[in-house]
């Protein structure tokens, strides 16, 4: 099958303390066109580093990555940045947690969205105004125009955060990386959120590695779990395999912390 | 717009209060301008009437606001000493010392934020090593210490200045500005160590937020990052510093006029409060807050401009 992603041995080291710690071990994960994977863990569980590492975020110098990252057959851990930097906002898409920290507080909406194609796209400036508008109006944004004049602190949590898809989208990339993106979100603006990421996944066959501490959105939402802890992959299949009849110890006792207030209820009546 | 009105109203509060301040101060100061005036010799009848005739024997809210209606109109009153009117003692100093200033702020804007993009891109390079180190050691030195080093060095031993040879710009514009120099950069020295100090540890800041990372993810440069994203906020700090900076400049310019003999307003004011000649003193002090409040105006309206979220706070 031909992948889009594939994550052969990524090991990750960080090197600011006297022991070198080890926050990856020995991860393989692969993702087709089109498909929605979850990576599943607590916190420390290594599951964002794996997120920064694909997107190519991971730069410091005081850490150690071994392994591949093949996109469409290149591996980002090797090429030069110059190449990499080509595929990052055009090919990837990245959402983060923090929709308040994360859009650039002293620039206009609009100017933040239209940074891929900026960078990446010949578009005169009229177009690039239009796919804005359009990205925006596609995350679901009313009034896109007034949008992109306005400054983040103008616009809520779940609007800010449909910015950060809008701009993540706005290339049209094969692959979005969303890393606990309705984290910082209440209830209803999440599941929102969340339908928007199924409704991309579906029209434009872009492929997601969603990443959440929260089992049961990804139950929702991926085809195929990875469960973390520790740096490890302790347990990976079908969602509803996963879920239904988990092999690990940690895996169960994830699923069990999860509170069911109605299955409880019915059960306490019996 | 909004913004710009409200402070607008500010600042007249604020030169209101100032003036009221100074005003009230020098009438309830010990001593009698009107018995300094005539000497130790004079008659109390012959002070009485001069007392009279400048109105202090009137409340002290009339005597503000007859002296208020006046300036306002460009009368500052006339000095007791020097027997002719404030606005022109005071008129042609106010240029001497706006330049300093100006210079001083021109030198300090356009080395510090220069210096501080550099250091924070080569942090922890021996060039920004050595920067840290030179700039640690000039913030330590005050105005008038490094005023005295500069004509002993530029003065002396280089001779690109005549050393109290002030050159009026009344006479001679690029003689003037060459002498202002000088003193302009003893003032600008210490306060561009610290703004490029600040402006390199600001920046330091930026590039951990998460903005930052959000700008590389879209595949930006390291460079397009840096002067698209980080500089408009790292700058931020450096405005508010530049603002402040500005203003003690105006009002440290007193003592460093003394330093290089430049008859500026520190010049007159010092010489005005030794003589108790309060019109002038009392003009100068306004004319100095009102440079200050001023400069305070201009630097809220940049502010606003570089960051959207002040105005939506007001």
């Amino acid at each position: 099958m031909d992948e889009l992603l594939e994550v052969r041995g990524l090991h990750i080291e960080f090197h600011d303390h006297l022991v070198p710690e080890t926050v990856v071990h020995d991860l393989s994960l692969s993702l087709s066109q089109g498909e929605i994977l979850g990576i599943v863990g607590e916190s420390g569980s290594g599951k964002s580093m794996t997120a920064l590492a694909v997107a190519g975020l991971l730069n410091r110098h005081d850490m150690k990555k071994q392994g591949q990252i093949l996109f469409e057959g290149r591996d980002l851990l090797s090429c030069p940045r110059s190449q990499l930097r080509q595929i990052q906002g055009r090919d990837i898409g990245v959402v983060f947690q923090e929709p308040m920290t994360s859009l650039n507080p002293v620039k206009r909406i609009g100017w933040q969205v239209e940074e891929s194609l900026r960078i990446h796209t010949e578009l005169t400036k009229q177009e690039r105004y239009r796919r804005v508008v359009e990205a925006l109006q596609d995350a679901e944004l009313m009034e896109a125009e007034r949008i992109c004049r306005m400054y983040p602190h103008q616009l809520s949590g779940g609007m800010r955060q449909r910015v950060m898809i809008a701009a993540a989208f706005v290339c049209e990339p094969r692959l979005l990386i969303a890393d606990e993106p309705t984290t910082a979100l209440d209830v209803t603006v999440q599941a929102q959120i969340l339908r928007l990421l199924k409704r991309k996944n579906r029209e434009k066959k872009t492929a997601i590695l969603f990443i959440s501490h929260d089992l049961s959105l990804v139950r929702g939402l991926c085809e195929r779990v990875i469960v973390m802890h520790r740096g490890r992959a302790v347990e990976a299949g079908r969602t509803e395999e996963v879920f239904e009849h988990p092999r690990e110890a940690y895996t169960k006792a994830l699923i069990a912390a999860i509170p069911r207030c109605g299955k409880g209820q019915k059960g306490g009546r019996k | 717009m909004k913004y710009t009105v409200k402070k607008l109203i500010t600042m007249a509060v604020t030169l209101f209060v100032v003036s009221f301040l100074v005003y009230g101060a020098f009438s309830l100061m010990a001593g009698d301008p009107a018995t300094s005036m005539l000497g130790t010799q004079a008659t109390p009848e012959k002070v009485e009437a001069l007392r009279e005739e400048l109105g202090l024997n009137d409340p002290l809210a009339v005597q503000y606001f007859r002296w208020a209606a006046a300036f306002l109109k460009g009368d500052m009153g006339t000095s007791y000493s020097y027997q002719m009117p404030v606005s022109r003692m005071v008129g042609d100093k106010i240029p001497v010392t706006l330049t300093l200033t100006l210079l001083a702020f021109l030198m300090v804007a356009g080395t510090a934020i220069p210096l501080g993009i550099y250091t924070a891109r080569h942090q922890g390079g021996p060039a920004d090593r050595f920067i840290c180190m030179l700039n640690q050691a000039v913030m330590a030195v005050p105005p008038f210490f490094s005023g005295i080093l500069i004509t002993l060095v530029f003065g002396r031993i280089l001779r690109l200045f005549t050393p109290g040879g002030y050159i009026s710009y009344k006479e001679d514009v690029g003689g003037f500005i060459g002498y202002m120099i000088f003193p302009a950069l003893a003032v600008a020295l210490p306060k561009a160590a610290m703004a490029a100090k600040l402006l390199r540890s600001s920046v330091l800041s930026e590039v951990r937020r998460d903005y930052v990372r959000t700008a590389y993810s879209r595949g930006g440069s390291s460079r397009q990052v840096f002067y698209r994203h980080i500089l408009k906020n790292a700058l931020i700090p450096v405005i508010t510093f530049l603002g402040m900076a500005l203003a003690d400049m105006v009002a440290g310019s007193i003592i460093i006029e003394q330093v290089f003999s430049i008859p500026g307003l520190g010049r007159i004011l010092l010489t005005s409060i030794a003589n108790r000649d309060y019109p002038v003193v009392e003009a100068v002090i306004v004319c100095i807050a009102f440079i200050v409040i001023l400069i305070n105006l201009i630097v809220d309206i940049i502010y606003q401009w570089v960051d959207p979220r002040i105005s939506a706070e007001v």
